[in-house]
């Protein structure tokens, strides 16, 4: 790791007054001092925003709910609150990393975590997302790649908490000492590799993700997340599928279903989503959205339906299955799956 | 995604850092010329902290730093180079010497000559590194020391009270729950802090609490065991003593 001037910060007027050129902001640490430690990212002063206690906590309101940005994946993970009501949440942030991982990793860290391929992981290899020409993965080792809208880079969505955030329909506030603040819906957080390889999501340098906000699910709303992984614990996601469905009796009116580890970016499944839309939740129509996510349309490429690369063919098997059983779940019809993860 | 370190080239988990192992690099050279590994680290641990005693006059505290360059809107900046930071570890206030960039685990390890707590992957992905800040289990690999200023840090030098073994180690030895013992320190800590949030752990509990402790020997159903019979023993006081 490189040396660097650490900057404690309290509050976040005081973080905002120190994001300047080569300053990075620090949450806990654990995506920035993995890639400092791989000598990828190299920063001269690293924006401590830790210790600020009026980025932590999870609010309630009668709109829906606030979580500070500093508010840990435990926390978040055993809030009776979001176990309740915003379960695909918790379920989320209590089946990523481990659980030592969880006591310290923040909700904003982790969803501006960036990316876990391995060539941009790895100091060795100056790859299409470091500015340079060439993405290694389509010619390399792919098994843990995206199989839908990759475009120039098919590494995957890293973060579990932003494919529940999607499908609840969540934004973030930004916050910058010159601009205020501004919303920003987790749909238009991330930045699609096609559009600009460099840049992961749409901060500024000098702004700060300060708070999540969740609108209230509608009345009969039931959600449910899990991840697959090599392991059953430890390992980002290979597979993951977050559902809310809005439920009136056994009849679904409105289903969101979001991937993670399938794209570049996380994702809605419009055509899983219409296959559940006013029908009863079955083993049947549970299986038929899971297969309609396959066939999925392009959200920010031209490319149509899954297209594994050389060695992630079976993710075109697993993600169906983990869509089908975490309807199931959601719905109450199933019990979690033992084989995944958390 | 599946880890992010690409599947080669995995003989050695310390290759992949060069940086951090600087320090062990220099401990392996001496070591190999008739002092035990150990032996050094504590040595030189002991030797850091004599020259931050010696030269405590001139040395800053991490107030003293921020008091000199001002402090504005609750922000003060440290480093680079070596800060005074004084960390509370089992029980005492220690005052040590380093760089911002030092890890908790570094500075445990090799600043204050404790070293059972143990680096194996250094990136958060295997919890031999486990420590507890506030009775909280953490990875200390992936914590800067300096986060841990103003928290309580338990280490497993700091488990046993009057040289007797806290309960959970003694179950570990009953059930000869290790073999190479290089994921035991992390183990115990992680099984004792358990117990100290929910006192009669099932095997269920035991196996999400570990769930991120890799064993490459394969103890684990011992594990699982020892920490049952303290959650057993830790029952009320009278089925002790019975
Ligand atoms: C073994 C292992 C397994 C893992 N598995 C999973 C998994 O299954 N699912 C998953 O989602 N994650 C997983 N992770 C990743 C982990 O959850 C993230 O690294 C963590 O959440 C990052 O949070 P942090 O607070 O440490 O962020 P930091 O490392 O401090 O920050 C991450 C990035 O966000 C920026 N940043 C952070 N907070 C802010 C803010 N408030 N405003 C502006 N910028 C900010 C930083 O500059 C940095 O670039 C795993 C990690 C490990 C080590
Ligand atoms: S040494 Fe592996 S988690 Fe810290
Ligand atoms: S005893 Fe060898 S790694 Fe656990």
């Amino acid at each position: 790791m490189n040396q660097f001037v650490l900057v404690d910060c309290t509050t976040v007027d005081g973080a905002l007054s120190q994001l300047n050129d080569g300053s990075v902001v620090k949450a806990a640490g654990v995506d920035l001092l993995d890639r400092m430690k791989n000598g990828t990212t190299t920063p001269s002063r690293l924006v401590n925003i830790r210790n600020i206690s009026a980025l932590r906590g999870i609010h309630p309101s009668p709109q829906g709910v606030t979580i500070g940005a500093l508010t840990t994946l435990a926390e978040i993970s055993e809030h009776p609150l979001l176990t309740s009501q915003y379960t695909i949440l918790s379920d989320a942030c209590g089946s990523a990393a481990t659980p030592h991982i969880r006591n310290m990793a923040t909700l904003g860290g982790n969803l501006l975590q960036q990316l876990q391929c391995w060539y941009f992981r790895s100091e060795e290899y100056q790859c299409l997302r470091k500015g340079k020409d060439l993405c290694f993965a389509f010619a390399g080792l792919n098994q843990y790649h995206a199989i839908m809208d990759y475009g120039t880079c098919p590494s995957v969505a890293p973060s579990s908490s932003a494919v529940a955030l999607l499908g609840l329909n969540a934004s973030v506030e930004l916050t910058s000492a010159k601009r205020g603040k501004r919303t920003v819906a987790i749909k238009d957080l991330y930045v699609h590799p096609d559009a600009n390889p460099t840049k992961f999501n749409v901060l500024e340098p000098d702004e700060l993700l300060t708070a999540v906000t969740i609108p209230r699910p509608a009345a009969g709303t039931r959600s449910a997340y899990q991840k697959y992984g090599e392991k059953q614990s430890n390992d980002w996601a290979i597979a993951d599928a977050g559902v809310v469905l809005e439920m009136d009796g056994n009849v679904c009116r409105k289903a969101a279903i979001v991937m993670g580890a399938a794209s570049p970016v996380v994702r809605h499944s419009p055509e899983a989503e219409a296959v559940l839309a006013g029908k009863p939740i079955t083993e049947e129509t549970a299986r038929a959205a899971g297969k309609a996510a396959m066939q999925g349309g392009p959200l920010q490429t031209a490319m149509q339906g899954a297209q594994p690369l050389s060695m992630n063919a079976y993710k075109v098997q697993l993600f169906p299955v983990a869509i089908y059983r975490t309807i199931l779940l959601a719905a109450g019809q199933m019990g979690r799956d033992p084989s995944a993860a958390g | 995604m599946s880890g992010s370190k690409l599947p080669i080239d995995q003989s050695d988990p310390l290759s992949a850092n060069p940086q951090r192992s600087d320090v062990d690099h220099a401990a392996e050279t001496k070591a190999g010329k008739g002092i035990t590994r150990r032996g050094f680290l504590k040595g030189a641990g002991v030797a850091a902290a004599g020259t931050a005693l010696l030269e405590g006059a001139q040395v800053f505290s991490r107030e003293a730093v921020a008091a000199t360059r001002g402090e504005h809107n609750g922000v003060k900046e440290y480093g680079p180079g070596p800060i005074a930071v004084t960390l509370h570890v089992n029980g005492k206030e220690q005052t040590v010497h380093i760089e911002p960039r030092t890890t908790l685990a570094d500075a445990l390890r090799v600043d204050m000559a404790l070293t059972g707590t143990k680096v194996v992957c250094d990136r958060g992905a295997c919890s031999a590194c486990t420590v507890l800040l506030d009775n909280m289990p953490i990875n200390s690999c992936m914590t800067l020391a300096m986060d841990a200023v103003g928290h309580r840090v338990t280490t497993i030098e700091g488990l046993a009270k009057n040289g007797e073994m806290h309960p959970m180690q003694a179950a570990f030895v009953k059930h000869d729950a290790l073999q190479c013992g290089f994921c035991t320190p992390g183990m115990v800590m992680t099984c004792s802090a358990l117990l100290g949030k929910n006192p009669k752990p099932t095997e269920e509990d035991v196996r999400y609490a570990i769930a991120g402790n890799l064993c490459r020997c394969g103890t684990y159903p011992k594990i699982f065991a020892a920490a049952q019979e303290v959650a057993g023993a830790s029952t009320p006081e009278s089925t002790r003593n019975a």
